[in-house]
This record gives structure tokens, sequence and C-alpha cells, in this order.
């Protein structure tokens, strides 16, 4: 089976995310780029099926910064072919990026796509559904878990309260990965350095990209954050009441 | 915590056996006696499939990729008790246990507690995974300001290398802010790397990551090029190991001291200061890679004497023999993992011998000791009213600064 | 094209998602701007009575066999008809396991933009999305003539969107439902023996605190009547009241919960290091110094013992 898995950089929340002078983006002089969790599932699950059933695992990706360590490690990992998509992605939005995997995917031709079910600086939707829609294949999203089957792929499908429903899917097919079925493994160090010297990363320049579907922006701030927690007084009763009002309004009770 | 061994192929018992015999006194592991000294002064020696001495007996019978196949190798401390006790020198510690915890992570058998700390390295600089810009904030509130090289760029006498724990730890920010107010007080001109600081990588080299420590030798190796010092003070003795026996190979070579050893040489301008009395029992924690490593035992104990009021008292593993707190080798970031193993902490262990020797303080030396000793103290019942205190503490507090 | 605001209902198993009813009331204030309709979208099969309580001006019902179980191609099929036809000023869907299967999806499909992660709007009509964590807040206008928007709960309480008046409720035929590309095979229940601490919403985790192992049943209940469950810091874990699986902290999990209620926790940096990136965190703790209020959102000194009792009686009475 052919698996692609794309995947994108977001910022790293470890650092302080501020907005810039503009008022309508972020900081950039002192983010720093991370992969997103969920893609790294993805790569995870990938590797996880080539291992069990044999094929080829492509990972694709926008050029950023420590982009090519991130496919480098990839290879490490087992990841057959790394595409990096070069040009100037300053512009772009989750649309943009769907439909630039999506004309290298359809040269690709995987059987199956693989990508993280969401990122948290999404604005405008998810990869893994808009790139769906433009090729044309089902999909799956919040899925924990991949088995293949002759001609179709069984995916878990996490809802809320640990409910499983496990769906079969028509390929080729795109899901949208939660978690893998194991985490992301350790690559050494060493390992890496060493698939430098052996893995190639193709480079694929993009076209203009084609923001339609994305939304502007009029403000971006940080919401106001206590510097210590609101200490909540009177009798156990009165606490426990404005307790689960709190609770209740978060939406978890 | 849960391994997965992947089926290891057995063509690697030899060619890891040929490997070890070319590290430094590599050769030595075919002069072991196997009279099992390793295996019974090693602290979690009773919990392993395979202690030190018996991987040398199972790379002799071809057999040593069944001890990758276990995951003894893990609950190994690093805390060279063995090869300071072999009787044919062999370098256990780092030719064997470290090249074995390699050959697991290559092979990607690693505690998940582990991994992160390595990834976290290899991303962030520290093991911690905090931000390479807040490397420097426990500075914060010290007057003089504490002198950041990439700041001033002026040339110093001392280069202190702080060290991961000591900067992000909230335990450890006030032993790193007193030893800068002692060195404030003392007219030494010194300064920090702050955010240029990468990790000194020891503890992660010990854990099986060659390349990880060989990136961030580089690392710090290019920072320190841009400055002019006389010499490197750090308050860390994984950091001082590295970077007095591991970092001049790679070719980053500056002369290096512990703090304990630059105060004792202060020693006489520090006495009179050292006006508060602390009348309390303390007894003295050896690190491993201080003291049975590198040899220093005498200058922290001869700091702590200095202070008046203090009665030092020694513990029953002491000096040469000093029993690990458990943080080396990757034992930092391993806690989960041993506990599920031997339900008994090595920090533990030593809290009661505290507590045995009628100590009121635990004096320590190194930045993994108090996080570990405190956190023991909490759950050992008779020693609820130990202190732990890393030596400049003491020395802060006695100088009332 | 109208100026309606549709809500397209979640539910599963016979219950309607608590997202759902968020989604209503963030629709109603919405509408306030729009002058248009709340129209909830409830697709499935004999599933009419979950319409009841919907606070809806009014309910487009689908039924289908084939709507029995969500699927994205099955609820798309029916949706993108729909939306064509009706042309709502927006459409509003969860941002959850069913929401985002199919939002995307749409947006791509009727070149209609999407707006993600919508906490709450503005009485000027604006949204207000929280991107990274939660760090950041963007604001912005919903675009003429249609917009998807995906919405999380916590700007609006689920009680605003719902109704003692059921709505009236058209049917709308399906289209053909031939030929999806997906099928749900089975569901597997949650397997509660072996509960998954990093996969709760809400967590009550206790510390030293807690001081005994009889105490741990008063936190269990305290958990069964927030329908939760119960982790633990290292303290508790090691002297065998709590198995490991439940270890919060540098060498057991690190989980997110929206809240974690920390009961008798300090706060040790290597507690927090499994649980810091948790949303809102409450600390009762009697000692005000401890460090674990400099992470929390809300908290109070009183006694844990006083407060368990009281929060249980509380929660009880609001289900």
């Amino acid at each position: 089976m052919k698996i692609a898995v794309p995947v994108k950089f977001v910022p790293d929340l470890v650092e302080e995310i501020t907005v810039d002078p503009s008022g309508v983006s972020l900081d950039t002089s002192w983010l720093r780029l991370v992969i997103n969790e969920f893609d790294d599932h993805a790569v995870e699950q990938a590797i996880l099926l080539k291992e069990k059933n044999g094929g080829q695992v492509s990972v694709l990706a926008a050029e950023a910064e420590g982009i090519d360590d991130f496919l480098f490690a990839s290879a490490a990992k087992g990841a057959d072919q790394l595409i990096k998509l070069t040009g100037d992605f300053s512009t772009a939005n989750n649309h943009a990026l769907a439909r630039t995997f999506a004309e290298v995917l359809r040269e690709l031709k995987p059987d199956l796509i693989l990508t993280g079910v969401q990122a948290h600086n999404d604005l405008d939707g998810s990869i893994g559904p808009l790139l769906a829609e433009y090729l044309g294949m089902p999909y799956v999203g919040y899925v924990a878990g991949v088995t293949s089957t002759s001609d179709k792929v069984i995916a878990r499908k996490e809802y809320s309260g640990g409910l499983v429903a496990e769906v079969e899917v028509n390929l080729p097919a795109v899901l949208g990965v939660q978690a893998a079925e194991k985490p992301p493994r350790y690559v050494a160090y060493s390992k890496i350095r060493q698939v430098m010297s052996t893995a190639k990363i193709e480079g694929r320049a993009i076209a203009n990209l084609d923001v339609s579907g994305g939304i502007a922006i009029s403000r971006l701030f940080q919401p106001e954050v206590a510097q210590k927690a609101t200490m909540l007084e009177g009798s156990p009763i009165d606490i426990a009441e404005k307790l689960i009002g709190i609770i209740k309004e978060l939406g978890t009770l | 915590m849960e391994i997965t061994l992947s089926p290891l192929s057995s063509t690697i018992s030899k060619s890891f056996v040929q490997n070890l015999y070319k590290l430094e006194d590599g050769e030595r592991v075919k002069t072991c006696l196997q009279c099992g000294t390793c295996s019974g002064v090693c602290p979690f020696g009773y919990l392993m499939k395979y202690p030190p001495g018996k991987i040398i007996g199972a790379t002799r019978a071809d057999i040593f990729e069944q001890v990758l196949k276990t995951d003894t190798v893990w609950m190994c401390v690093s805390c060279n008790a063995c090869a300071t006790f072999c009787p044919s020198q062999i370098p256990i510690t780092a030719v064997l246990m470290t090249r074995t915890k390699e050959e697991m992570l290559l092979a990607g058998n690693i505690p998940s507690e582990l991994q992160s700390a390595l990834e976290n390295t290899q991303r962030y600089g520290n093991p911690l995974g905090e931000s390479p810009r807040k490397r420097a904030d426990w500075t914060a509130g010290i007057q003089p300001e504490v002198n950041l090289l990439a700041k001033t760029r002026q040339p110093v006498d001392v280069l202190w290398f702080v060290g991961d724990y000591a900067s992000y730890h909230l335990r450890m920010q006030s032993a790193t802010k007193a030893f800068a107010k002692i060195m404030n007080l003392l007219g030494v001109k010194y300064g920090i790397l702050g955010p240029e600081e990468y990790s000194d990588g020891d503890s992660q080299r010990m854990a099986g990551e060659r390349g990880l420590f060989e990136m961030m030798a580089q690392k710090n190796g290019q920072v320190f090029r841009k400055y002019k010092f006389q010499e490197i003070i750090t308050t860390d003795p994984h950091a001082y190991n590295a970077l007095k026996n591991e970092y001049p190979a790679l070719g980053v070579s500056y002369p290096v001291r512990h703090y304990t050893q630059f105060l004792v040489e202060h020693l006489g301008e520090i006495k009179p200061l050292l006006k508060k009395e602390i009348k309390a029992r303390i007894a003295y924690h050896d690190p491993c890679y201080l003291g049975r490593v590198n040899g220093i035992f005498d200058e922290p104990r001869n700091l702590l004497a200095a202070i008046p009021g203090v009665e030092l008292v020694e513990m029953s593993h002491q000096r040469l023999n000093s029993l690990c707190c458990g943080g080396g080798g990757g034992g930092m970031w391993l806690d989960g993992f041993q506990w599920e193993k031997a339900h008994a902490r090595l920090s533990e262990w030593r809290v009661r011998e505290a507590v045995a020797a009628q100590a009121d303080i635990l004096a320590v030396a190194c930045p993994y000791e108090p996080p570990r000793f405190e956190d023991a103290v909490k759950t050992v019942q008779a020693a609820s009213r130990l202190k732990i205190k890393e030596i400049a503490e003491l020395l802060a507090e006695s100088m009332d600064i | 094209m109208s100026q309606d605001v549709f809500v397209v209902i979640e539910h599963l198993r016979g219950q309607v998602s608590d997202t759902s009813y968020v989604m209503l009331a963030g629709a109603r204030h919405l509408s306030q701007t729009f002058g248009g309709n709340v129209t909830a979208v409830l697709l499935g099969h004999n599933a009419q009575s979950l319409t009841g309580n919907l606070a809806a001006d009014k309910v487009l019902y689908v039924d289908h066999a084939a709507l029995a179980d969500f699927t994205s191609d099955g609820y798309l099929r029916v949706l993108t008809e729909l939306v064509k036809e009706q042309s709502p000023r927006a459409v509003i869907l969860g941002h959850s396991s069913i929401g985002m299967d199919i939002a995307s999806v749409l947006s791509a499909k009727l070149g209609l933009p999407i707006v993600s992660s919508c906490r709450n709007f503005t009485a000027e009509g604006k949204f207000v999305s929280q991107i990274c964590g939660g760090k950041i807040m963007a604001e912005g206008d919903i675009p003429a003539p249609c917009a998807l928007i995906t919405m999380v709960p916590g700007g609006y309480k689920a009680e605003a969107g719902q109704s003692t008046q059921p709505p009236a409720v058209t049917t709308v035929p399906a289209p053909s439902l031939d030929g999806l590309r997906l099928a749900v095979k089975k569901y597997i229940e949650p397997d509660t023996s072996d509960v998954d601490i990093a996969k709760e919403k809400m967590l009550v985790s206790v510390g030293r605190g807690i001081q005994n192992k009889d105490n741990i049943e008063l936190a269990n209940e305290l958990a069964a009547a927030l329908g939760c469950v119960v982790s633990a810091s290292r303290p508790v874990v090691d002297q065998g009241w709590m198995p490991t699986t439940r270890l919060v902290g540098k060498s057991g999990k690190k989980v997110k919960p929206k809240v974690y209620l920390a009961l008798g926790i300090s706060g040790a940096p290597e507690h927090v290091e499994g649980m810091g990136d948790s949303e809102v965190i409450v600390a009762v703790n009697t000692d005000a110094n401890a460090p674990i209020f400099n992470i929390a959102k809300y908290g109070t000194t009183t006694d844990m013992f006083d407060l368990i009792p009281a929060l249980i009686e509380k929660a009880k009475q609001s289900k």
C-alpha cells in the first residue's frame, strides 16, 4: 500500500506567542516552529502500517525552518520518500496548503493519505478534510488506529467519552489522525545524522497560492491572563456552588 | 513503563564486542575475572537480569543479544561504582553500560519518559523542554546584575557554566541565585551565557545518546569561542565531568573547576564573611561525578566545616563508595520506570542514611539532588524534618546575603 | 438566500451532544445581528424525538436508514443539497468528531469560507475564535453570503440552547444515499476497567493532602458525581492508594483536560510537568503559598474534606 503523509509545522507553544504591531498576525521574532503533534502521530501510524503490511511511505511538507531535520528523522523511522514544497508560504492558509498538497498527491496516487486531524493554529478548517474533497476521496477524522483489509481500511474513529466506531472506508481515502496506535518512536540523533547522507529530499516548487475559502481576521489578541488564581471565598457550600457553575460553563459536566 | 523490544539480529554480539575493544581502555573487558564485585556494588544490581558482570559474561558466551531483549540496562544510573571497584579496572560504566544503552536507543527501545528528555534536548537545548530564551530568567532581581556575556561582551576571568536544572528548575534557582550572590560579594569578574548556553549533554551521553551529546558539545564550543575568559567554573558536576573529561576530545578544551574547588581557593576571604551561625549537624552527600569519578571529596567538606556552628557527620556510604541519588545515566528521567521495577528509590535510601547519621541537614553539591532528595523526604516518614541544602545556599545563609 | 443561521445537531446513540446546545445558544446570539431564524438541522433515523428540547425557531429533519449512524459521506450528501437549496447566512457545526468530519469538506465542495474554533460571537456579529492552545484569540467578520463555522464549548451555557417548547419540525426528504464510500461496522464501548486519564476532559486529582487510602473513596464519589475519574500525584501512587495508570506528572502521564481539579496537591514542578497545560486548573489546598496557586485559574484554601461533600451535593443537584 502506498501511504502519503502531508504534514505542517505550527508555532511552538513553549515560547510566548504574541501579536505583532499590525494586530492581525503573530509576532515572528521569537516564534519557534515545531511539527504539528497530530501530524507526528500520522507519520508514526504510516510507519506502523508499513511495518505490518509492507508498502511505501511518503512524507510531504511545505518548507519552513526545521523541516529538513524533521523529514530526515521521518526517513530514519522508515519513510521512503521525502518531498519538500518550496516557495513563499507566508500568506498560506489551510485551503492554500491543501490545494498545493493535492497537486502533488494527484501525481503520487497514494492508496491512503494520513494527516493530523487538526492543528492548534487552524483558523480556516483543517487540511485533512479539505484535501479529501480536492482529491475526491472519502474522509474520516479523529482516527486512533488503522487496519488494512484486502481492498479497504478500517479506521477506529474516536468519539468523546471513549466510544469508538470501527468505520470501513473505501480506498483511496484520507484519514485525520488523532493518535497513532503507538506513541511516535524515538530516533537516536546519530541515526538522523547518518540518514542525512543517504536520504534525499525532493524539492517541488509551487505555483501561486490560492487562499480562497479562508477568512480575514480583523484582530488577533491575547486573552487576559490572571497572574495568580482567583481565590474563591465563602462557606464550603458557597464555594461548591461557584465551582459547579464554573465547571458547567466549561462544558465538562 | 513498557518497552517493546523489536527483534534484533544475532550478529550484533560480535560487532558490539569488537567495537567495545576500540574504546578507551576497552580492551580491559577481556581481563574480567567474573568476580561479581561490579554486580554486588551496583545499587540496582540485585534487580537487573543482567548486572554488569553478567553482561560481560553474556558477551563472552556470544549471547549479548539476550541482554538487549531485557530492559535491565535502563536501571543503570551510571554512578560508576562498578568501574571504581573493579579489580581489573575495566571502565564498565563508560564502555559497557553506555554502549549497551546506545544499542538500545538505536533499536528504538526506550522508556517514554527518557524519550521526552532526549527530544527536548534536541529541540530546546535542555531536557526540561523549557524555552532557551528563559534560561537566564533566574537572574531577575539580583544586584549587581549578573553579567550576560552576550549583552556586555567584556572579557571576564570566569565563565560560569550554569547548567540545565540550575537554570530552570524552580527549586534549584534559589541555589543558583545564592552562588551568584557569593560571586558578587567576592567581587569575582564572571559572566554567564544565558540563552546561548546549551545542555552540557553528559547525562544524555550516559543514557546512550552519543550523537546528541556531540551536537551539544559542538554548539557549546561555538559559543565559548565567542568570548574571552580564563577558566570555566560550574555548579554542576555532570557539566564539570563533560567539560573536563569529554569535551577536549571533541576539540573543546578549557580549564574547568567545580565551584567548590573555586571557593576553597578563596576560603581566606570567605571565612570572615561567614557571620551567621548555622547550628546543625550536616551530612554531606558526595555526588557521583564530583566524588567517585573525579576525586573531589575534601573541598566541599572544607567549605561546610568553615561555617560557624556546623558539625559535620558522615553517612555510612561516603566518599568513594557514596550512594548515588539515582539521577545519573538517564535516571533523572526514568523515575517511573525505576519505581515500577524496584519500589525503592536510591534517593530514599540515601535520605534514610542521613537520618541514621542524625543529620539535621543533608548538604549537596549537584543540581539533580535537591529535587530528588526533597521528593524522597516527602515519602520517608522518618525524614520529615531533614532539610536539603546546596553548599552555596548554606554559605549564602551564613554570609547573610 | 436567507439570514437564517443553521445549526447541525450532533447526536450519538440517542443522545444530543452538549456542544449542540452550545451551538444553538451561539446561533441565537448571532441571529440577533443577522435578523433571521435559528434553524436546527437534525439528520438521523427514527430520531425525531431528539428535536423536543432544541432551542430553535424550527427544525429541518431528514430521516433515512443510512443516517442511523453518523458517517461523513451520509451527512455530506444531505447537507450539500440542503445548504445549496436553503442558502442560509451561516452554518454552525461542532468542533468535534462529528462536525470536523464534514465542515471543511463542505467548505471545499461549496466554495464557502469556514471559520474554525469559534468560541462566541460579539454583539456586532463578529466571530471570536480561540487558537494556539487558547493563547491567542482571533476576531473577524463572518463573510457573506454564507459561511461555515465550527464551534467549541466555553462561550455559551448549554442550558441557553435548551427549550421547554418543542420547535416546529419540517421533514425534508433525503437525497439518494446509495453508494456511500464508508460504513460503520461496529461500536466499541469504552473499556472502563482501564481508564486512560489522558483522554478525560475533566479530572479530580488528589495529592498528599488526601492523607490516607480511605479518603480516596471520597474522591471517587466526587468524580462519579462529576462524571469523570480520579488521578493522582506521585506520593499517592507510591503509597499504593491509586494504580500507576492514574499517575499525573513527570514520571506518569501528561494530561491536558479542560478542567483539572487539584485536591491537596502542592504543585511541585514534577507534577506540573504532567498537568500544566490543562485549560482550567482549580486548586484546593490549605496552604495559601502552595505553588499550585501560581498556575491555577481558581483556588481556595478551604479544607478539602469540607469542600468535597459540598461539591458532590451541588454536582448531583445540577444534573
